[in-house]
């Protein structure tokens, strides 16, 4: 059992989100950064989509009630358990009554809080990420409040060393210079001016405060503009989708973004890189660069492949713990 | 002419579309969403107007495989009527819960208890479900009341609104922000996640808007 001990409109349950509900019109929703939510239930030898707190208001704490294994990654955030001060990306095992203190990230965005077993909250479509637009899953379908308690699925915590351990190579987290993402063109991509795929590539967009599950709203020097005007039927849109209202400026589509739309689309952020932007802090810039789908597969089978080759590494590094 | 464009490796659009919307073209969509929902490659489909978003995992699927059965399926779909329900809607028109029936009105040059006729009098189809949860796209419009969206989108709208905009009929399943206009208010609860079928309308299904009691 945890206890929340700071209030948030913000921080909420999330797994992998719900893949068979959009037809209904539900968001896809889940983690924002998929591998830091892999990270974290990898090293607690939880199955990969286990729900865990998605924390980006900070400080975040929480009170351990019984003796629990928990992991901290995504953002690089100061991390304290009680006095002790946690490497990033690292997972421990708390006393009852231990306090976990999480600061505002030194980088990134959003940090990852992952327990032994996983929380245990209702699966609801087919998932147990809470849709704060659709008021279920997660604790009551909302943002996680002070005094909440979660229980674990299973309540107990694994062998780990004393002084916990963790990853060596650590999620990469976008540098300051900016976000640079991969993207592939979209329905309406040819449609843009020439001019305006050439600014779409190389200007630098700045992420606005407008930055929230549902979408991402960067701004630029110069609007983008179409050679004709369009009226599109309402169509389904998915994370990523980089969508040009009529005012020039783009909105990413990130995880809890409305299914269908209607704004034309220029490019459509590839998977692997939506984690980038989701620890993308507001005011920083944001680059796109478009790549051919062959790229984009082969950066999603890579993805794939290096979280099997970590999968195997930890499982080998547990067997040979000594205690 | 048919389109397929890519939205990002794993997604497929295919754009049916052509002039105003299709009736025809609308069944053949559904046909094809059905057919690929049978396919274990296929994470899901969701039917658009007069298109089709297809879901599936293309680390496991080569695209331009996809991009061909997509093809394939859709020439052969079938333009055939599916089983369809009709749904009636009790809506209590204007006043507070109806802030926009008067400027509708003005727009369509009728006064608002014609309006409130023209809307009653269709007889609407599930042609697509999304945006939010539940949220229908109706076809089936009076044509004077194709009225255009908001320039600026209320930031909220109440659940069970009866709205209109872009040509469409809807209402809201939830609170939300909208940039339909409010024609009325209907206490009918269009979305609970929580039902064995969470969504009170299924594609094809054929509403009618009455007036409450």
């Amino acid at each position: 059992m945890i206890e929340i001990l700071t209030g948030s409109s913000l921080n909420t349950v999330q797994d992998f989100g719900r893949r068979h509900a959009m037809a209904m019109g539900v968001a896809q929703g889940g983690t924002m950064d998929r591998l830091a939510l892999s990270h974290g239930n990898l090293l607690l030898d939880n199955p990969l989509d286990a729900a865990g707190i998605e924390i980006v208001f900070f400080p975040f704490r929480v009170r351990f009630h019984t003796g629990i294994s928990f992991a901290v990654t995504g953002a690089d955030c100061p991390v304290m358990l009680d006095d002790l001060q946690l490497p990033r990306d690292w997972a421990i095992t708390a006393r009852p009554g231990q306090t976990l203190t999480i600061r505002a990230p030194r980088q990134g965005a959003r940090a990852y809080l992952t327990v032994r077993g996983g929380l245990d909250v209702p699966s609801v479509l087919g998932a147990r990420s809470t849709d704060l637009k659709g008021g279920f899953g997660g604790l009551e379908g909302r943002a996680l409040h002070k005094g909440d308690r979660l229980a674990c699925v299973t309540a107990t915590s694994i062998r780990l060393p004393a002084a916990g351990y963790g990853l060596s190579g650590a999620c990469p987290l976008p540098p300051a210079e900016g976000t640079a993402v991969r993207v592939l063109p979209a329905a309406e991509h040819d449609i843009f001016t020439p001019e305006s795929l050439k600014i779409f590539q190389t200007a630098a967009w700045t992420l606005t405060p407008s930055a929230n599950r549902m979408g991402y709203r960067l701004e630029g020097q110069d609007a983008l503009a179409l050679m004709r005007p369009l009226s599109l039927f309402s169509h389904g849109i998915l994370p990523g989708t980089v969508q040009v209202p009529p005012a020039g400026q783009p909105i990413i589509q990130m995880m809890d973004a409305n299914t269908c739309g209607g704004y034309p689309k220029i490019a459509t952020v590839i998977e692997p890189d939506l984690r980038l932007l989701s620890q993308t802090t507001v005011g920083a810039p944001v680059h796109f660069r478009e790549i051919t789908r062959d790229d984009a597969v082969q950066a999603i089978r890579q993805d794939t492949a290096d979280l099997r080759t970590l999968t195997v590494e930890i499982a080998k590094f547990r067997a040979q713990l000594v205690f | 002419m048919t389109r397929i464009h890519m939205a990002g490796a794993g997604g497929l659009l295919l754009d049916a579309a052509d002039g105003p919307f299709n009736d025809t073209t609308q069944r053949r969509i559904w046909a094809t969403s059905r057919e690929l929902n049978a396919r274990p490659e296929i994470v899901q489909t969701i039917p658009g107007v007069n298109n089709l978003l297809v879901m599936f995992d293309a680390a496991e699927t080569d695209p331009a495989i996809m991009e061909e059965l997509l093809r394939d399926i859709w020439t052969q779909a079938s333009a055939e009527e599916i089983p369809s329900r009709e749904i009636v809607v009790p809506v209590v028109y204007g006043g507070t819960f109806g802030e926009d029936l008067a400027l509708v009105a003005r727009f369509a040059g009728l006064t608002e208890e014609e309006t409130i006729a023209a809307h009653m009098t269709a007889r609407y189809s599930v042609a697509a479900i999304g945006a939010m949860a539940g949220f229908v796209y109706l076809t089936g419009l009076d044509s004077r009341l194709a009225i255009p969206r908001r320039d600026s989108p209320r930031l909220r709208v109440e659940e069970g609104a009866v709205v209109i905009g872009g040509g469409h009929a809807g209402m809201m399943p939830c609170t939300s922000p909208s940039g339909w206009h409010i024609l009325g208010r209907t206490d009918l609860c269009l979305f609970d996640a929580f039902r064995p079928e969470p969504g009170l309308l299924r594609l094809g299904d054929t509403v009618r808007f009455v007036r409450a009691s």
